[in-house]
């Protein structure tokens, strides 16, 4: 299909491009831009490896068209450090064993951020429920429960064995 | 050595490529592009069996873009992990034996154009009778599903028997038994498989591969597409999750190769996701009966199984599994007998072959609840008859299995303590309940897939003159931690920190040979030839220091990035530079092979043979809803014996991965095909995998029971801990509201339907 204009803001650059209509976010990000973080995992909506924030929000990217997020700002796993220093998500995950393959780990992480950045009280079960459509299938959940948890506790930086 | 003594061996410490992973930088094979590069798409059977009458390419490559079709007859060499069923090819050759079974392969510009050029190849089928049941794949007349099977449609048939169980059983005060069936599963890593071929104008094939089998990939590849072994690559970048999954040659890794060859542009192949519930190679449908005896005073006497797997198409790995379903069954007990009567059989569905906990997840459910009922009818309570049965150290298991070390019995006081079980079991009312299981399972294999006398496990390990030290590894990382696991052990030996290591695995250009990620042997394999290579540095360094400070050797430390000695200390990188001028590049070589002569005195004897076993004890909680049947499993409590826990965060991460994965197998999971073949639900919507949500609490207890032969004691710690939760859930059914689940998983209709049975059962009118 022939390109169309395309204008957005991804990870806070202005991008002033174009892409076809049929081309899917995640495409996008992967394919055209080169940020290869976000991952494919089920290209259909049901595994959360694909998980980016548009205007704050997490969204599927493998089932977002490209064109639909047009003037929105799209944050991806790249975004996240400042420069070298991570974001005490990160931190929380190095530290607390939450990334195994790490395959599914930037599309959580992204889940993660959105509760990080709300207003809302963290809880465990908070956690759970934020993290309810992010598949993990090496770490059984628990560790990355935890890491979240410490980084909203602002304990990231803490060492390892505060378990 | 005592554990104070290791200054970084058993600490906490995050993943070396943890770094990597949360920021989104790990390459997993579909990140990678190369330039010119094209899409593949494979074309599959629609038919369970069928002959390939013809296969006419000539629409699909008219389409704008398409560049190349293969079939089986451009890669006729038949291949199999094992060297004894060699019994599948790359592509079909004659017949498609499942629905699935790839047929074609085309290569074009982008993936869409592939997609639609495969659905532009026409293939005449002549559609065959199609056998879906292995007890009717046995029976006389069976429609033959695989030319290569010797005999109708067995993969494999083991008996085996230790001392007379027949007798034994005979004179037990009291036998229990049970039918089981456990459904088939997959191991749905959240990364889809994905291969690359590039050729290089040199004529070396490099192949980009999501495998976690990269040494077993690079020798069949050089069979298959018959180029010498020397000119084929095989480069495994970061794999997003295994599980067993990747572990041997599939058909894209073949066609990429192939195609590139013939197209001298790179090829990518990615799998579709519900192309991985088609290719599959997961846990095999087991049906068992199990029959346990023991004396009044708790004593266990023998065991006698009987076992029909359920294999699909192709053999994959299942002459091991037919001899895994009963080779690992008694582990962590004492039997004064033993029977098993195994068979794999040939069906037309996809292949099945090794989930964690290859082949003896399955029997191990049947085994824990037989001994539950046992222990139930004996009145005794089930950890105190796990306790009075299990063996020591030192001993053999009744098929000759020697043991070297072991923690069962702390593990069973751990998760009995931890879990308030004197206080929960039998007391919980009616609803609630809680069950108990153990296990005991291989870290690694004393004989390798194919016969030879190599080294199963090397590493090279360079130091350089700023003190970088670089480890090169055959190992494959995925995910599990084996990069990190060869980081800790040189940073204990050298004493320096994890930043100045660097390792460099999965390369088979680069890298000695390692025999990759499966049979849980990493760790103690790779660790064991990692620690040889960095003490034969260290004591190098050592020597050149002591020669300049006029000391001992024993006497100079690596530590802190510093070496000491004498009242002297200079960094790390000086003392290199040392040993670097006295003699020579310093860069040494460890390499590890198991024990040969430790295995069973009879046929079959080497398979399950390991240089050590590790043991686990589950406890389960569970409430069970009778108004609905849904089970919801409240926490898992899991001791594993890990021998010693080179880093207490990665062990416990797979010590909860693995309870994860049981219980999803034992509640959600089941790979089911409509009688025409067609798998029932190819999707993460239908095929459903726990989500946060649904994954009950997980509570990891390490012991560590010192084994002589891992490096510092260690042993496995990334499959024995499946095996425990689907038993211990079971158990906890039965003590929450007394129904025997002996068929996974356990549905609500099953529960329900038991549990309808038992009030029948129970308002009954006596006669």
């Amino acid at each position: 299909m022939i390109p169309k204009p395309l204008e957005l803001r991804i990870n806070g650059d202005l991008m002033r491009t174009s892409a076809s209509p049929v081309r899917t976010l995640l495409e996008f990000l992967r394919y055209d831009v080169g940020l290869t973080g976000s991952k494919q995992g089920c290209d259909k909506g049901d595994c959360g490896a694909c998980t980016v924030l548009v205007d704050g929000k997490p969204i599927l990217s493998c089932i977002t068209l490209a064109h639909e997020v047009s003037g929105c700002s799209v944050e991806t796993v790249e975004s996240l450090a400042q420069g070298a220093a991570l974001h005490p998500l990160q931190q929380a995950f190095v530290t607390r064993g939450a990334a195994q393959c790490g395959f599914c780990t930037p599309g959580m992480l992204m889940s993660a951020k959105a509760l990080f950045d709300s207003s809302e009280p963290v809880t465990r079960d908070g956690i759970r429920r934020a993290l309810a459509g992010n598949l993990c299938r090496c770490t059984g959940y628990t560790k990355i429960i935890d890491a979240v948890e410490d980084a909203s506790d602002g304990q990231a930086d803490s060492p390892g064995d505060a378990k | 050595m005592t554990s104070s003594k290791h200054r970084r061996v058993g600490k906490r410490a995050p993943k070396i490529d943890a770094y990597e992973a949360v920021t989104g930088r790990t390459q997993y094979a579909d990140d990678l592009t190369f330039p010119g590069m094209l899409h593949a798409k494979l074309v599959r059977s629609p038919h369970a069996h069928a002959r390939l009458l013809n296969i006419d390419g000539r629409r699909a490559l008219q389409l704008e873009g398409v560049h190349a079709i293969i079939t089986g007859k451009d890669m006729p060499t038949p291949y199999g992990i094992l060297p004894w069923t060699q019994d599948e090819y790359a592509l079909c050759l004659e017949r498609a034996l499942f629905v699935g079974d790839a047929v074609a392969c085309v290569a074009a510009v982008d993936e869409t154009t592939a997609f639609r050029a495969a659905e532009l190849v026409d293939v005449e089928y002549e559609v065959l009778p199609h056998v879906l049941d292995p007890g009717e794949a046995l029976l006389e007349g069976a429609v033959k599903v695989n030319d290569f099977a010797k005999k109708g449609n067995v993969t494999k048939h083991v008996h085996l028997e230790f001392g007379s169980p027949d007798e034994e059983l005979g004179r037990s005060d009291i036998v229990a038994g049970g039918d089981y069936f456990f459904e088939g599963n997959t191991h749905v890593p959240i990364e889809p498989h994905c291969a690359i071929g590039v050729m290089e104008p040199t004529g070396v094939l490099t192949v980009i591969s999501s495998t976690q089998v990269p040494h077993y990939l690079h020798r069949e590849l050089s069979r298959v597409l018959e180029i010498p072994y020397n000119r084929v690559r095989v480069i495994q970048p970061a794999v997003g999750g295994a599980f067993g999954g990747k572990s041997e040659p599939f058909d894209l890794e073949f066609c990429v190769g192939k195609l590139a060859m013939i197209t001298g542009r790179p090829v990518k192949l990615l799998y579709t996701r519900e192309e991985l519930f088609y290719s599959h190679r997961g846990r095999h449908p087991m049906k068992m009966t199990y029959k346990l005896g023991a004396m009044r005073d708790g004593t266990l006497t023998a065991c006698d199984a009987r076992t029909l797997i359920d294999g699909g198409a192709y053999a994959s790995f299942g002459l091991v599994t037919s001899y895994y379903s009963g080779q690992l069954v008694p582990g962590p007990l004492r039997l004064s007998a033993y029977r098993f009567d195994s068979t794999r059989v040939y069906t037309n569905k996809p292949a099945c072959g090794p989930k964690r906990g290859h082949g003896s997840v399955q029997p191990r459910f049947a085994f824990e609840v037989t001994l539950d009922r046992l222990a139930e009818q004996m009145n005794l309570d089930p950890i105190e008859i796990r306790r009075r049965n299990a063996i020591e150290a030192g001993e053999r298991t009744i098929n000759e299995l020697l043991i070297r070390s072991t923690g069962f019995v702390e593990c069973l006081g751990r998760v009995e303590e931890a879990s308030q079980w004197k206080e929960k079991y039998r007391k919980l009312p009616f609803g609630r309940g809680v069950g108990v299981a153990g296990s005991s399972y291989i870290t690694g294999t004393n004989y390798p897939i194919y016969p030879n006398e190599m080294p199963q496990s090397a590493v090279q390990l360079k130091v350089d003159r700023s003190g970088r030290i670089t480890i090169f590894s055959g190992v494959s990382e995925i995910g599990q931690g084996a990069n990190s696991m060869l980081a800790t052990v040189a940073a204990e030996e050298l004493g320096v920190e994890d930043q100045a290591i660097r390792v460099v695995t999965g390369d088979t250009d680069l890298t000695p040979v390692d025999l990759g990620a499966y049979s849980s042997r990493i760790t103690l394999m790779a660790g064991n030839a990692c620690r040889i290579a960095a003490e034969a540095v260290a004591t190098r360094i050592r020597r050149a220091a002591a020669g300049r400070w006029d000391c001992a050797p024993e006497d100079v430390e690596l530590v802190g990035g510093n070496v000491l000695g004498s009242g002297e200390e200079v960094p790390f990188a000086e003392a290199v530079t040392w040993a670097e001028s006295d003699e020579g590049t310093l860069s040494e070589v460890g390499h590890y092979n198991t024990p040969r002569d430790v295995h069973g005195s009879y046929r079959g004897g080497t398979i399950g043979a390991s240089p050590a076993y590790s043991f686990t004890a589950h406890v389960a909680e569970v409430t069970v809803d009778d108004e609905t049947g849904v089970v919801k499993v409240e926490r898992i409590w899991v001791a594993h014996d890990a021998g010693k826990a080179l880093n207490r965060t990665i062990v416990e991460g797979q010590m909860e991965g693995s309870a994860y994965m049981g219980f999803a197998e034992a509640i959600l999971e089941a790979q089911v095909f409509h009688p025409t073949g067609l798998h029932q639900g190819p999707s993460l919507l239908d095929y459903r995998i726990p989500t946060t949500l649904d994954t009950p609490d997980l509570v990891s207890i390490i012991v560590e029971s010192d084994d002589p032969e891992g490096p510092y004691g260690a042993k496995e710690a990334g499959e024995g801990p499946l095996h425990p939760s689907i038993p211990a859930i079971a158990n906890a059914i039965y003590d929450a509201v007394g129904i025997r689940v002996d068929t996974l998983p356990f549905s609500p209709s099953q529960v329900l339907s038991l549990l309808s049975a038992k009030r029948a059962e129970v308002e009954k009118p006596r006669v």
